[in-house]
C-alpha cells in the first residue's frame, strides 16, 4: 500500500507540488501559537500547524543540583504520544518514538543555552529549580517534531516562577518574575523523499520518507542541535541543502512567536 | 457551621460556566471538548475497530474501553507523574460503566470502541467533565445511542447542599464536606455513575440528587447544542 502512496507522492514532487497542493518547502497554514492556555502550569502554550495540535506545559519543582554542577538548575523534557491524538498510538509507557521526540526537543533548548541554568540556582549545592516540560499532542496530523519544539519554546517564554518560601513551593500564587530566556532556538525538520526535500510532512508523507534531519537554529542562524532520522543515508550535499532549508524556514517560524 | 455564600458568588444550584465543542480532534472518529469552570476535558473516540489481543474479544458484541488521564501539568499543585495511578484506573473503570448503558454495540462483535479522555487543566469535577466530553464524542462518532450522558458533582459543604463543587469547596476547611459525582441519562433520569465521599444524611442525598438532575438537564442542552453546531449551515 505504501509503495503506491510513495509513487504517487514522488510523482507530485516531480512537478513541484504535494497531496494538499503545497509547494515543497511550505508549512501548512496557519501556524498558530497561543500562550498561557493552561492555568495550572507555570507556563504553557498550544501550537497548531495545519491540523496538527500540540500542548506543552511547564511545571517548576525545587530539587537538589547534580554534584558536578552545584550552582545550576536543569530542564527535563517529557513527551507522551497520547492515544487520543492518533489512531496508531497505543496507551502505555513512552516508546522509542516518544523518547526521541522528547530528547530532540530537550537538546534544542539545552544546547542553545536558551535557559541560563545558573539563574535557576536557589542555594548552591542545595536547592535549584527544575523546569519540567511536558509535550502532549492533541491531534497528530504530522510533523510533531517542529510543532512540539515550537510549543516548548513558547511555553518557556510564558513561564513565571511560582512562590517559594525557602521550604515549600506555593503553586497557587505565581510571582510576576518571568523565566529569563537568553536565546530562542527554533527547529525545522527537513525530509528527503527520493531526491526531493520537503518540510512539514503530513500523515501520509510521514509514511514514505527516506530520511529526515531536524535542524535547530538560533536567531543568527547558528546551529544548536541536529538529529538525523529515517532509514536512508544522506550525502554531504544533501545535508548542506537540508541545513540551508532548515535555517531559512526557521526565520519564517520565528515570526509566529 | 453555616456556609452562607459560595466563594465564587454562584447560587447553590448553579454550575460553573460551561463551554463545549465537538469535532476538535480531526484524526479521531469522534471527539469533543468540555470545559466547566477551570476544569477542561478532551475526549477522542476510535472505533469500532479490531481488538487485540484476541482473548479480549466478545463474539456477541463490541466492547467499550475507556481511559482517563490527567496531563502532567494539569494540577494546580505538583506535577502529575505520567503513567497512570490507582485513582486514574478506577476513574477509567467507572467512566466505562457510566457510558456503556447508552450504547448498543451488538452490531460490532469482536470489536472495540476506545474512548480516550485527557485533561489539560483540572480544578475539581474532572471525572464528570470527562464523561460529558466522552458522551459527546461517542455521538460525534456516529454510534447508535439511546441517550447522551451528562455528569456533574453535587454535594454538601457545611450545612448547604450544592451543585458543581469547585476546589475551594472540595477542601472547605470547616465542617463536613460531601462530594458526590453523578452521571445521568437525561431523558430517562437513570443514574449511570454514583460515588460519594464525605458525610450526608439519606434525605439530603435524595434532595441533592434532584439538584443533580436539574443540573444534568442544563448540561444536556449544552451538549446537544454543541453537536448541532457542528452541522450548522456555513454562512457564505
Amino acid at each position: 500500500m505504501n509503495r503506491e502512496l510513495r509513487n504517487h507522492i514522488l510523482g507530485l514532487l516531480e512537478v513541484n507540488t504535494r497531496l494538499d497542493g503545497r509547494k515543497l518547502t511550505d508549512y501548512r497554514q496557519p501556524v498558530e501559537i497561543e500562550y498561557g492556555v493552561v492555568k495550572t502550569a507555570e507556563g504553557s502554550a498550544r501550537v497548531k500547524i495545519g491540523e496538527t495540535d500540540v500542548m506543552v506545559g511547564v511545571k517548576m519543582e525545587v530539587g537538589e543540583p547534580y554534584p558536578d554542577t552545584p550552582d545550576e538548575g536543569t530542564i527535563i523534557v517529557g513527551a507522551e504520544l497520547l492515544a487520543l491524538s492518533n489512531p496508531e498510538f497505543e496507551p502505555g509507557p513512552p516508546g522509542i518514538q516518544a523518547i526521541e521526540l522528547a530528547r530532540v526537543v530537550d537538546r534544542g533548548i539545552r544546547e542553545s543555552k536558551a535557559v541560563d541554568f545558573k539563574k535557576l540556582c536557589i542555594t548552591p549545592g542545595e536547592k535549584i529549580w527544575m523546569l519540567v516540560i511536558d509535550i502532549c499532542p492533541i491531534n497528530d496530523a504530522g510533523n510533531l517534531f517542529d510543532a512540539s519544539a515550537l510549543a516548548a519554546l513558547a511555553a518557556l517564554k510564558d513561564t513565571k516562577f511560582p512562590g517559594f518560601n525557602g521550604e515549600k513551593v506555593d503553586y497557587k500564587n505565581k510571582t510576576d518574575k518571568k523565566l529569563p530566556l537568553e536565546k530562542e532556538p527554533v527547529s525545522v525538520t527537513v525530509i528527503k523523499i527520493g531526491s526531493k526535500f520537503i518540510v512539514d510532512p503530513d500523515t501520509e508523507e510521514e509514511k514514505v520518507i527516506d530520511s529526515r534531519l531536524t535542524v535547530a537554529s538560533m536567531e543568527d542562524g547558528t546551529l544548536c542541535a541536529l538529529q538525523k532520522g529515517g532509514d536512508s543515508p544522506l550525502t554531504q550535499d544533501d545535508i548542506s541543502r537540508m541545513l540551508d532549508i532548515g535555517i531559512e524556514k526557521a526565520k519564517e517560524l520565528r515570526k509566529c512567536l | 457551621m453555616s456556609y452562607k455564600q459560595r466563594i465564587d458568588g454562584r447560587k447553590f444550584d448553579e454550575a460553573r460556566p460551561i463551554e463545549a465543542k465537538v469535532g476538535v480532534i480531526p484524526r479521531a472518529d469522534g471527539s469533543a471538548m468540555f470545559k466547566i469552570g477551570n476544569t477542561w476535558a478532551y475526549a477522542a473516540v476510535y472505533g469500532p475497530r479490531n481488538l487485540h489481543p484476541k482473548f479480549l474479544q466478545d463474539p456477541q458484541r463490541g466492547i467499550l474501553r475507556c481511559s482517563y488521564n490527567m496531563m502532567p501539568f494539569s494540577s494546580s499543585n505538583e506535577r502529575v507523574r505520567p503513567g497512570g495511578s490507582r485513582r486514574s484506573k478506577e476513574i477509567s473503570m467507572v467512566t466505562q460503566k457510566a457510558l456503556l448503558p447508552v450504547l448498543n454495540l451488538d452490531d460490532y462483535p469482536n470489536s472495540v470502541v476506545d474512548v480516550f479522555i485527557e485533561l489539560p487543566q483540572t480544578e475539581a469535577g474532572s471525572r464528570c467533565a470527562g464523561i460529558c466530553a466522552a458522551s459527546m464524542a461517542l455521538a460525534d462518532a456516529g454510534l447508535e445511542m439511546k441517550d447522551l450522558v451528562a455528569a456533574v458533582s453535587v454535594g454538601k459543604v457545611a450545612d448547604k447542599l450544592l451543585v458543581d463543587l469547585d476546589y475551594s469547596e472540595e477542601s472547605y476547611p470547616e465542617g463536613s464536606v460531601a462530594d458526590i459525582p453523578v452521571a445521568m441519562m437525561p431523558n430517562s433520569g437513570m443514574i449511570t455513575l454514583l460515588q460519594m465521599d464525605g458525610e450526608v444524611k439519606k434525605e439530603e442525598l435524595i434532595k441533592v440528587l434532584e439538584m443533580a438532575k436539574k443540573a444534568c438537564s442544563d448540561i444536556y442542552e449544552v451538549q446537544k447544542k454543541a453537536l448541532r453546531d457542528k452541522y450548522r449551515e456555513v454562512e457564505v
